[in-house]
């Protein structure tokens, strides 16, 4: 059988490290998933709405966001802010404020999606049982559209969970980058661990965004209409 | 004495084409008891006339007085009141799909105030009058297209309203069911003395139940009267149209009938699929 690379794991506290590693990337994606689906809602429901200020201003925030590469604008809230304006953040803090800006707006459009969905009968039909805008809005309309947004929410998450692997280029250092130092520090002893110890990593992201997927598609079955 | 009566009404949709003038100058009265219908072809204004009847949607002018009031004054509070004695039934059932039947009957009971328990009971009281006792605890999604239609029935019900709007109440059933869901809105006026606006395009929805009906065409009131009057004597273009179309629909009805005899092997969900095929065809050649 060929030397897989995985004995480098078992080697001192690298497998500890690996884990801590893992931490910090969950970590980033948590607080910036938070951040983005409550964000997020009150957004998409303000880019329904009809005043043009508000639609120019989350439509264009919107397609910001859409074409930026994730990556660009990592480097120009760490190190763009440096240089203008002498602002010395964090780095962990500059992933989070990136990821947070991505998946405001992500989220954003999907419950905007998800609000115009819902057809207008919907919105009469309570007006007619005698419910008032405010009753309609959050007992007919917003239930459902929970319901829509769920899934595609829980898309956007493991999205931004396996995009945090990008803060790396920005100096934080989390599991992708943890796994490159053990392999660079075991150059010599076991030459293979490029295999074993990005493999490695593989199931450890597995590992956290499939429980995610389950939990998706476990909702999906439970309110599956027709 | 007139349970609905319109004045010169007027409403006007402005869009990026332009305004649109849904409704010009209508006038119309429906006496208390009966079933009242308004059929035009599509565009004609008849959902807008529907829903200026319990401002659903606001005209520009005119008068709309329910039982004698004034409806157009009224406070947002007074209007949704006023909304519980004037129920609304729609083409697409509108039920919450994640609420068993009797939680979607009892759901606006217990909006109004109602306590739960108290909401049960009517609302098993009115699944029994839609004969659907037996489906409280099951899911819309779980019921047929008719079924469906006989919860919104029943929640229309529940809150004892005066009226009832039909907005193409039938236009998603087939024949069928359509006829079955007609039986039960004469009952439903019969036994509860409730007045009646079905607002359609299909000709045998008139003819079925309607006492009294007014054709609308581009948003003007063509012809009013007794059905039998409007439709041996059609003194209009578009009167004599509807009645070419309600030919067609009799002539379709006769060949789905003998389709059913031909096709009895078929199990029924299967037939009301292939019914629903054949009506939309004959639809798309009107």
């Amino acid at each position: 059988m060929p030397d897989l690379g995985i004995d480098v794991l078992f080697k001192g506290t690298n497998a500890k490290r690996l884990l801590e590693g893992l931490w910090v990337s969950v970590r980033i994606s948590l607080i910036s998933v938070a951040i983005s689906l409550t964000l997020g809602v009150v957004v998409g429901i303000l880019m329904t709405k009809r005043q043009k200020a508000i639609r120019i201003l989350t439509r264009g925030y919107l397609e910001i966001v859409r074409f930026m590469p994730q990556m660009v604008l990592l480097f120009i809230v760490f190190f763009g802010t440096t240089r203008v304006f002498g602002w010395n953040l964090d780095a962990e803090f500059a992933a989070v404020v990136v990821f947070s800006f991505w998946g405001v707006a992500e989220m954003a459009d999907l419950t905007r999606g998800a609000l115009i969905s819902i057809p207008k009968h919907q919105y009469e039909s309570a007006e007619a049982l005698g419910f008032s805008g405010r009753q309609t809005y959050f007992l007919i309309i917003v239930p459902q559209t929970v319901r829509r947004l769920i899934p595609l929410s829980i898309n956007l998450i493991t999205r931004m969970i396996k995009t945090t692997s990008l803060v790396m280029m920005i100096g934080v250092v989390e599991v992708l980058k943890v796994g490159q130092q053990i392999i660079e520090a075991n150059r010599k002893s076991s030459p293979n661990a490029a295999f074993g110890v990005y493999a490695t990593v593989f199931v450890l992201y597995f590992l956290v965004c499939w429980p995610i997927s389950l939990f998706a598609k476990h909702l999906e079955k439970k309110w599956a209409v027709e | 004495m007139a349970v609905i009566e319109l004045e010169q009404v007027n409403k006007t949709y402005s869009g990026g084409n332009g305004d649109v003038h849904a409704l010009k100058n209508v006038s119309l009265s429906v006496e208390e008891g009966e079933i009242f219908g308004v059929i035009g072809l599509s565009g004609a204004g008849k959902s807008t006339l529907v829903r200026c009847i319990n401002l659903l949607e606001r005209p520009e002018s005119g008068q709309i007085r329910i039982e004698g009031r004034e409806i157009r004054s009224l406070s947002e509070r007074e209007l949704r009141l006023e909304r519980q004695n004037i129920a609304m039934i729609f083409q697409q059932f509108n039920l919450l799909m994640q609420r068993t039947v009797l939680d979607n009957v009892c759901f606006p009971l217990e909006i109004a105030g109602l306590r739960k328990k108290e909401a049960r009971k009517q609302a098993l009281v009115y699944l029994k009058t839609v004969g659907l006792e037996d489906k409280a605890k099951a899911y819309p999604v779980q019921l047929s297209g008719g079924q469906q239609q006989r919860v919104a029935i029943a929640r229309a019900l529940a809150s004892h309203p005066r009226i009832i709007l039909c907005d193409e109440a039938t236009s998603a059933l087939d024949p069928q069911t359509t006829k079955n869901i007609l039986e039960l809105l004469r009952k439903v006026n019969r036994e509860y003395h409730i007045s009646i606006v079905i607002i359609t395009h299909e000709m045998r929805v008139i003819t079925e139940i309607c006492d009294r009906v007014a054709v609308l065409h581009h948003g003007k009131v063509a012809e009013i009267g007794p059905v039998e009057e409007v439709f041996t004597n059609p003194k209009t273009k578009v009167a004599r149209r509807l009645l070419l179309i309600r030919e067609s629909e009799a002539l379709e009805d006769e060949i789905t009938e003998n389709e059913e005899q031909a096709e009895t092997s078929h199990t029924k969900e299967h037939e009301s699929k292939s019914l629903r095929v054949i009506e939309g065809g004959a639809h798309a050649a009107n």
